[in-house]
């Protein structure tokens, strides 16, 4: 078995934590540098539409690696896609595929349900809603909880920062709320 | 050119994250409906990981490859990791993604993401308007 061979294989979430556990010392070891994602986003605002708004006031090309580290997990995921079985299917719960059976969401041939994240959906009510609001949500509330699951929950969390606790807990309060409250509710509006 | 060690080092979250599944929607919704353990193993198995990886650094006072201290800000606390939580967990269950793996997505071959991506963008972008009118 080559080693790509062995890559491709599905991997044990004991393994992909371990290596995203990694990424925190590799970038501090790299150059001293923080795991954190959403920051990004700020800085794309900072570079491209800063209008006169203070918060976007600030020496963004001071953090420009974090730009050069979210292209690369892009490029990472091209990789994963075309040469390491990416988006091979995977098994989902039972329990789950029943609760989505109720929402019309069927085809697991691959990582994202291709009953959503299709282009055809973008000027409809679903896309409205998958896209453009719920984007809207990530981008804002990570930035008012000043860091997202990265920045927060691994690298927070790993330097025991008890805001990133507090932080992580209302993610997860969020998350349980949302999909328990508001996606059925979503898929009934859509299915009516 | 300083900064294509991270380019490298993102290729290889970006590896991850896709085959650690964290970027799939069905595994977010099997999270919050309490269906699978696998997004509470890698999270935590992440954060065990790091919480050692991050003590060995302080302890031993390791510093980077090219010789420089490692020193990490601590984050300070305001009510908008309340708020500003709770409003990113109910887009992480819509979307299936927070940042990281909306540029994940999107190298997949999920390019509608890329809505998604602009939106969030957006969202920042209305957060730096209000950010003086919000509750801290």
């Amino acid at each position: 078995m080559s080693i790509i061979q062995f890559i491709q294989q599905p991997w044990h979430w004991a393994v992909g934590g371990l290596f995203i556990g990694l990424t925190v010392p590799l970038l501090l070891l790299l150059g001293n540098k923080a795991l954190g994602i959403s920051s990004t986003l700020r800085q794309i605002c900072a570079a491209c539409f800063p209008a006169y708004i203070s918060f976007f006031k600030y020496d963004w090309k001071a953090q420009a690696w974090n730009l050069f580290f979210v292209g690369g997990i892009l490029i990472g995921g091209i990789l994963a896609g075309c040469f390491l079985e990416g988006n091979a299917p995977i098994e989902v719960a039972a329990a789950t595929q029943q609760r989505l059976q109720a929402y019309h969401i069927t085809d697991y041939s691959q990582l994202l349900p291709a009953e959503i994240f299709n282009w055809s959906n973008l000027f409809t009510l679903k896309g409205l809603i998958f896209f453009v609001i719920g984007g809207f949500l990530v981008g804002f509330g990570t930035r008012y909880a000043g860091g997202c699951t990265s920045g927060h929950s691994i690298m927070g969390l790993s330097n025991l920062q008890w805001p990133s606790l507090v932080a992580t807990i209302c993610f997860m309060a969020g998350g349980f709320f949302s999909a328990n409250i508001i996606v059925p509710w979503i898929f009934k509006l859509l299915n009516a | 050119m300083k900064n294509i060690k991270y380019l490298l080092a993102g290729i290889f979250f970006g590896v991850v994250l896709v085959k650690a599944q964290v970027i799939s929607w069905f595994r977010i919704q099997e999270m919050f409906q309490l269906t699978s353990f696998h997004m509470y193993g890698v999270i935590g198995t992440g954060v065990v990981v790091g919480i050692m990886a991050v003590q060995l650094i302080k302890r031993f006072h390791i510093k980077t490859f090219d010789g420089q201290p490692i020193s990490i800000a601590p984050k300070k606390f305001d009510k908008g990791q309340i708020y500003g939580g709770l409003i990113f967990g109910i887009g992480w269950a819509i979307t299936g993604a927070c940042p990281g793996p909306l540029f994940a997505q999107i190298g997949l071959g999920f390019t509608v993401v890329a809505v998604t991506l602009i939106s969030a963008i957006a969202g920042t972008w209305v957060y730096g308007l209000l950010e003086k009118k919000l509750p801290h």
